[in-house]
């Protein structure tokens, strides 16, 4: 059984990330979308937070909230008009969107009630990973440690640094 | 009350139809882009809620999160620099501008 | 004996072939004519070498103390090697007959090639289109002529046999600007190879009981204490009919399997030497160059059926059933060539079907032969034909050459009246036609009379019957003689030029040759070239011998009947006057028929164009175009349409894509749901 407290913090949560999600998908206005998207996003950290992995919800603020929305909300200003909204959607294309959008919701909905006993089964008591744990998993070699993706990645970022630069540059 | 996994997984769902919806019906790139931050973070949550309810003493749920938030950087990254490079090309971002890529 | 000189033969023609035929447009037509001759020169010297070293030397390997003939094996190569039985070998085989051959083919040959130096050329000397080629074919001829007769096995035999094939359909076709000339060659290839079809069958059927291609195998036993000698023998011949006799399939619809081979080998014969009914091409070929005409199609080529027969002699004197189906096909080819011979107007259709007859002639002498009567008289008879055939129809062809390239027609109706302009011609057209009518002392006398005496030996219906065709064959001959040079005067036409002897390279053969058919008959045959080399008059070694061995009455018969056919020619043919065109309207249809050739060619093209054309070849032609080619288009069509329909979906609009996937993705998705939960 929560406490009181966790439980409304919950629903906040819960219902920013839904509430949040909306609005950035159906705002007219772009740079308001690349907004809802940031506080979508502190959602999701402040989920993180509550089951206990202040590790990843930190990787989440800096990565996703400092990183990637301000590289989008760079790119906005460069490519559009501020205040410039958006023509209207095509009625065709929202149909198709929304079908698409329910049917999902209708199916993977479906599948995750007929889990039921995996759904409903209360959170387990779990000791917050430390710094020094996750540091150790990162770095290691053994089995469940992951030096070998840690290098893949890196060599990736290095990969896409290049490539942004050489697809973005003045020719 | 008792919060279990699918008070998680439905506000991830929502946000997965969410980005799905707004994948399929904007036309600009960046929006578009957007939307899929927001199917990929959905996704993010998944694997956390379960590393957390069904395997809480392992972490391989939070490494593969961590790893997908790297990579939609980069990904990220990458996707801007052509839609700048496309923007610089035709000064449109419009995604049904750009059909010439078909052949 | 050396191997140089043989090798040499060979490697003559050979490298005379691949040097006029690679570089002979970089020489002048003077240097490559004049190389050709030379090389063929070459060739007749170490061939006459040869053939006199094995006929007069008296050595060991060549006749024995018997006075019986050797066959001789200069070498015998491996050439290629499929498993330990099935072997190829390439050879050189010194007997009797090849020994002949090794005189009649280079002596032609080089008559044809110091001939063509004239004939190849116009009035003005300006040579003719492609005569470097020409004497490129006629060296790759003169090769492969002689790799066929001494070949040491039936397959080596069967590889020049069709070299032979392919450089008379070359030559046939030189002048292939001209439709009929391309349609003859085109028709002598045809024709041949599906004869030789039944050849390679007999071949293989042959090989495939005996388990060899070897000649020496198949018809004689070797011979003691000496490497690559062998005797021919009756005894092998038997052995290898015991074979036939105690294999598995012993019988085929009636007859033997070794009947069945061996007609199948006479099939190929047949084809080549233009028998009934295998005959039509040979006058259609005659459409090539005359030179090449007298070479390939009077003297040699044609005569390798002859040849053919002749290697295997000992083989078909086993099967009578064999023997019987040659003197059949050759006694009724030899009348029919005989009464078409009497109607044709053009010289050259004249001489193919008396070829055709001549060479019936010696099919017929080889199928009487009775080895019981005059030591096989038969074989040594037709051997002998061959041989002095092969010097008078040269002549009379590079004759009509002459008068060809005189007149610019070949039509006797162009002619008439020549004796005046051509002497020289005339009077070896004359010698020609004496010796191919059987008048004493020519050459064709003695051969036709030994071939009637065999007749004779075999029954009274062939005595008849040949000797029947031997007058239609003086008669005709002498038909045609008349007409170029007697019938009446030779009308020049206006801006003509006077008919005239030709030059010295194209009468010079002539006159050698009529020499030579003066002479030839009296060359003691019967010790030189017997089936089974036992000389017939040992020890008589004159020019008189066969006058003194000559059995009068048969000859006294046959000349007169040749001199008879003669006179009734000379009536009816020397002096202008309606005789002819009385007797052609007393007897149309047999006229008709005549000049027809008695429809062969029609019938020929009612079966191929009516019948396989028609039945065959044309629903065939339509199942592939309309359902073999008719399911591919179809599959094309279909694949295009369904392009076509589904191009749209490649509309380079990525959230239809997207759209797509995702639904794909969440039918998936639910199916799996749908049957795991």
């Amino acid at each position: 059984m929560e406490s009181v407290g966790s439980i409304i913090m919950y629903w906040v949560i819960a219902l920013s990330i839904i509430v949040f999600s909306v609005l950035t998908v159906t705002t007219r206005k772009i740079l308001r979308s690349a907004t809802y998207l940031l506080f979508t996003l502190f959602a999701t950290a402040m989920l993180y937070f509550k089951l206990d992995y202040e590790f990843l919800g930190a990787v989440q603020i800096a990565v996703y909230a400092g990183g990637i929305v301000v590289l989008f909300v760079f790119s906005i200003l460069l490519t559009s008009h501020p205040g410039h909204s958006s023509e209207r959607l095509v009625s065709r294309k929202r149909v198709l969107g929304l079908v698409l959008a329910v049917a999902t919701f209708l199916i993977a909905g479906w599948a995750l009630i007929s889990r039921c006993a995996v759904m409903f089964a209360s959170k387990p008591e779990m000791n917050n990973p430390d710094m020094k744990l996750i540091g150790e998993t990162l770095m290691g070699t053994g089995e469940g440690q992951y030096l070998l993706p840690f290098e893949a990645i890196s060599v990736l970022l290095l990969a896409c640094i290049i490539g942004g630069v050489v697809v973005a540059r003045k020719r | 009350m008792d919060i279990t996994i699918i008070y998680y997984l439905v506000p991830s769902l929502v946000m997965f139809c969410c980005g799905v919806y707004g994948f399929v019906t904007r036309k600009n790139m960046i929006a578009m882009l957007i939307s899929l931050e927001l199917m990929l973070n959905s996704v993010d949550i998944n694997f956390v809620v379960f590393n957390r309810y069904l395997f809480p003493n392992q972490l391989e749920g939070m490494f593969f999160t961590l790893f997908a938030i790297a990579i939609a950087a980069a990904e990220t990254a990458v996707a801007i620099a052509i839609i700048i490079n496309l923007f610089r090309a035709s000064k449109n971002i419009d995604v049904t501008d750009v059909t010439k890529m078909k052949f | 004996m050396d191997i140089t000189l043989p090798l040499l033969i060979l490697a003559i023609p050979l490298f005379m072939f691949l040097l006029l035929g690679l570089v002979g447009m970089k020489m002048s037509h003077k240097l490559a004519g004049t190389l050709g001759t030379l090389g063929m020169g070459t060739v007749l010297v170490l061939s006459y070498t040869t053939a006199f070293t094995y006929f007069f030397s008296g050595a060991p390997e060549f006749i024995n103390a018997a006075g019986e003939r050797l066959q001789y094996m200069v070498f015998n190569t491996t050439w290629l090697q499929f498993t330990d039985t099935l072997v190829i070998k390439l050879g050189f085989l010194l007997d009797p007959i090849s020994a002949m051959m090794l005189v009649v083919i280079p002596t032609i040959s080089f008559m044809v090639h110091l001939y063509s130096l004239g004939y190849m050329r116009d009035h003005h000397g300006v040579y003719e289109h492609g005569f470097q080629r020409f004497y490129a074919f006629l060296s790759l001829f003169s090769f492969s002529m002689l790799g066929l007769v001494v070949a040491t096995n039936i397959f080596q035999m069967y590889i020049f046999w069709e070299l032979v094939g392919a450089s008379s359909y070359l030559l046939i076709g030189f002048y292939y600007k001209k439709p009929s000339a391309v349609s003859a060659s085109k028709k002598a290839f045809i024709v041949t190879r599906f004869a030789d079809l039944g050849f390679l069958i007999g071949i293989l059927v042959l090989s495939y009981y005996t388990g060899t291609f070897d000649f020496a195998a198949l018809t004689s036993v070797p011979v003691d204490g000496l490497a690559n000698v062998s005797q021919v023998s009756l005894g092998t011949a038997e052995s290898v009919r015991s074979i036939f006799e105690n294999s598995a399939a012993p019988m085929f619809m009636g007859a033997s399997v070794l009947t069945w081979a061996l007609v199948l080998i006479f099939m190929g014969g047949m084809g080549k030497s233009a028998m009934m009914p295998l005959h039509i091409w040979l006058p259609d070929a005659m459409e090539g160059p005359t030179p090449v005409s007298a070479l390939i199609h009077a003297a040699t080529m044609v005569v390798a059926g002859v040849y053919l027969v002749a290697r295997l002699f000992p083989l078909y004197i086993m099967e009578p059933s064999a023997m019987q189906i040659i003197v059949w096909v050759g006694a009724l080819t030899a009348l029919y060539a005989a009464m078409v011979a009497c109607t044709q107007i053009d010289i050259k259709r004249v001489l193919a079907f008396s070829t055709i007859s001549q060479i019936a002639f010696m099919m017929v002498s080889l199928g009487v032969t009775d080895i019981n009567f005059h030591h096989g008289i038969g074989y040594m008879a037709g051997m002998f034909h061959l041989f002095t055939h092969a010097m008078f129809k040269a002549l009379l062809f590079l004759c009509a050459g002459a008068l060809i390239h005189a007149i610019g027609s070949n039509d006797y109706t162009d002619m008439h009246g020549l004796r005046k302009y051509m002497p020289v011609t005339h009077i070896t057209f004359l010698i020609g036609c004496l010796a191919i009518a059987g008048i004493i002392p020519f050459a064709g006398f003695f051969s036709k009379d030994e071939i009637l005496t065999a007749c004779f030996g075999n029954s009274m219906l062939w005595y008849v019957w040949m000797s029947l065709v031997a007058g239609l064959t003086a008669f005709y001959m002498f038909r045609l003689y008349y007409l170029i040079f007697w019938w009446k005067e030779h009308k020049v036409h206006e801006g003509h030029h006077q008919p005239s002897d030709q030059p010295w390279t194209m009468t010079a053969p002539l006159v050698i040759l009529a020499a030579i058919s003066c002479v030839a008959g009296f060359v003691p045959f019967g010790n030189l070239v017997t089936w089974n080399g036992h000389q017939m008059f040992p020890g008589e070694n004159s020019f008189l011998t066969n006058l003194q061995h000559l059995d009068w009455a048969v000859a006294a018969i046959s000349l007169a009947v040749a001199i008879i056919a003669i006179l009734v020619a000379t009536v009816m043919y020397r002096k202008e006057n309606d005789l002819p065109a009385k007797f052609k309207n007393a007897l149309p249809a047999l006229w008709d028929w005549c000049y027809h050739r008695f429809y062969w060619d029609e019938l020929y093209q009612f079966i191929t164009h009516k019948i396989i054309f028609g039945c065959i070849s044309r629903p065939i032609a339509w199942f592939d175009r309309h359902i073999i080619d008719g399911a591919m288009d179809g599959l094309a069509y279909v694949t295009n349409k369904a392009s076509v329909a589904i191009k749209d979906f490649q509309s380079g609009k990525i959230q239809m894509y997207v759209w797509f996937y995702l639904a794909g993705a969440l039918l998936l998705g639910a199916i799996t749901a749908f049957c795991l939960l």
